[in-house]
């Protein structure tokens, strides 16, 4: 029996715990990148690195409240310093819009030109990044590490395994929840949420109706933008920040996006954590697992791993080509690339 | 004078104009149908008077305003409502949303509105929390005319509002109008069901490659030999 809890506690600890976490924080930016795909139709390259700087601005804020001695010890600072890089990204985003997109939406140029025009806006973000804070590993994250810690868990159950849940990990899904529940009560409930439905399903109608389609534009962005900073600063507390990282993201959040059905925001909460699960059981080594549960002798002497943690972005691309072939529209039937 | 008039459209997508100097007019509390063959454009007049085509010549005017230059949405806050003949819902919304959708612009009590709306459409409101793509065809239509008129338009403009229904929902949907039409509400729509919409017109223009061929009144129209010959089979 002790011997099933163990297993069971030691999937959750390695697993489910961590995969719930990165889960939310993939969500967060794939919410990101659907909303930009259904309002502005196209899907938008620069997510990553916008998620980039706004961390970034998050962790400079960080260490100049650090300096002060500010600080909400158990919980990270960087949540003082989060609403300032929600303003700096809506503002840098509302100024690409400005620079770069708003053109291409007056000429009414293909998706396939904004895309390749986002990509431009990712090398200069990217750019950006690197010149400020540089390529480098950078951690902020302070107050209190842990929620429940492996010793004292193994003193509340008398289990050989423990089970430790990070601060950040906690953290990541509180602050999912809550802003998941606001985008959705901002668009089921409120006129301008209402208003960017419409324009989503149907731009003629919609425009027919009166809505202004440069405030839904604003939103879409303001709204990119906030997802962005939270996913980006609860993805840096959580693991750490390195510029490159978050490009990297990319391809895992378009994944979930995808996935989920793009355009959907249901979709590509559903999708951030298929991508996230599919990602941490693919690359984690079961032999301990097995050993709980099996006698010893029937266990292989590998790691029982199917692959290496060095291929994860290799999962999301397999997801990605699968859910393209099969079944483009994603689980809930979004728009086809 | 009429209350809603194109005169003289000149116009087209690119260099060919489909419109040739034709004029459509419609007065308050009156049905006006255009009828034509293929082509003929019908639906281009209608875009043309919604202001979702340039024109080259020619102007339309409400009431006493020259709107030829507005866009269709500055046309809707004067009073105009459109109905196009696809996409005309918003599918991934509810009915009572994409009712809520029409009333956008307004900022007064719109309530009352709502409930002229479900007397006319009783099914509308049994189905007011079901996703208009979820409705059938003929619900659908409903749904997109009962849209047009929560702005609460002086001229209602339908483009082809019985397209791939059946005859009898059709019969329902022209029943709706002829309400709409007491109320005092201009309607101008395009049909391709020619001679059922000319028996409840007040008014009907046939026309052809751009220019107004016949312009009489509904009934004088079916009883016309050469309309009757040409464009109503028989």
């Amino acid at each position: 029996m002790d011997d099933i809890l163990n297993a069971i506690v030691l999937l959750t600890n390695f697993v489910i715990v961590p995969a719930l976490a990165y889960g939310a924080q993939l969500a967060l930016g794939a919410l990101g990148v659907t909303i930009i795909f259904g309002i502005l139709r196209f899907a938008n390259f620069a997510h990553g690195d916008l998620m980039a700087f706004a961390t970034m601005v998050v962790i400079l804020v960080t260490w100049v409240l650090q300096d002060a001695g500010i600080g909400i010890a158990p919980l990270p600072t960087a949540l003082i310093a989060l609403p300032v890089g929600i303003l700096a990204a809506i503002a840098i985003s509302l100024f690409t819009d400005r620079c770069v997109y708003r053109f291409y939406r007056q000429k009414k140029s293909a998706p396939v030109i904004f895309v390749i025009a986002s990509i431009g806006v990712m090398f200069m973000m990217n750019g950006i990044v690197r010149v400020i804070i540089g390529p480098d590993d950078q951690s902020f994250g302070d107050g209190a590490r842990f929620l429940i810690q492996v010793t004292q868990f193994r003193e509340w159950t008398g289990l050989k395994e423990g089970l430790a849940i990070k601060m950040s990990q906690a953290l990541t899904l509180g602050v999912a929840v809550i802003a998941v529940a606001a985008l959705f009560w901002f668009m089921q409930r409120t006129r301008a949420g209402k208003a960017m439905r419409a324009y989503s399903d149907n731009e003629d109608l919609a425009l027919l109706s009166g809505v202004n389609p440069d405030r839904v534009v604003f939103y879409a962005w303001v709204i990119a933008a906030t997802l962005a900073t939270i996913a980006g600063t609860l993805y840096g507390l959580d693991k750490s920040f390195k510029p490159f990282t978050y490009f990297q993201l990319l391809l895992p959040i378009f994944a979930a996006a995808i996935v989920g059905g793009i355009g959907q925001p249901l979709g590509a909460i559903v999708g951030g954590f298929i991508v996230a699960f599919s990602e941490v059981t693919i690359t984690y080594a079961y032999r301990k697992f097995l050993l709980y549960l099996l006698p010893a002798e029937w266990v292989p002497d590998g790691l029982v791993q199917f692959l290496s943690t060095d291929y994860k972005f290799a999962i999301s691309f397999v997801i990605l080509v699968v859910v393209l072939l099969v079944r483009p529209t994603g689980v809930f039937r979004g728009k086809v690339i | 004078m009429s209350f809603l008039i194109a005169e003289n459209m000149v116009g087209g997508y690119g260099g060919s104009d489909i419109l040739k100097g034709c004029t459509i007019a419609v007065e308050k509390g009156e049905i006006v149908v255009i009828v034509g063959p293929n082509g003929a454009g019908k639906s281009t007049a209608m875009k043309a008077v919604f202001g979702m085509l340039d024109l080259r010549e020619g102007s339309v005017r409400l009431g006493e305003d020259d709107i030829t230059t507005l866009s269709p949405q500055e046309r809707v806050r004067r009073g105009m409502g459109f109905v196009p003949q696809n996409n005309n819902v918003f599918s991934t919304m509810t009915v009572m949303e994409n009712l809520e959708m029409g009333a956008y612009l307004r900022e007064d009590d719109w309530s009352e509105t709502l409930d002229q709306v479900f007397t006319l459409f009783p099914i509308l409101k049994e189905k007011r929390q079901q996703d208009a793509g979820e409705l059938s065809g003929g619900q659908r239509q409903q749904v997109a005319v009962a849209r047009a008129l929560m702005t609460r338009p002086q001229v209602l403009m339908l483009d082809e509002p019985t397209a791939g229904v059946s005859p009898i929902v059709m019969d329902e949907l022209f029943d709706r109008i002829i309400e709409i039409r007491n109320t005092g509400i201009a309607i101008l729509m395009v049909e391709q069901n020619a001679a059922q919409a000319l028996a409840i017109a007040d008014r009907g223009y046939v026309l052809v490659t751009g220019e107004n061929r016949f312009s009489d009144s509904g009934q004088a129209l079916l009883e016309n030999d050469e309309v009757r010959r040409s464009f109503l089979g028989g």
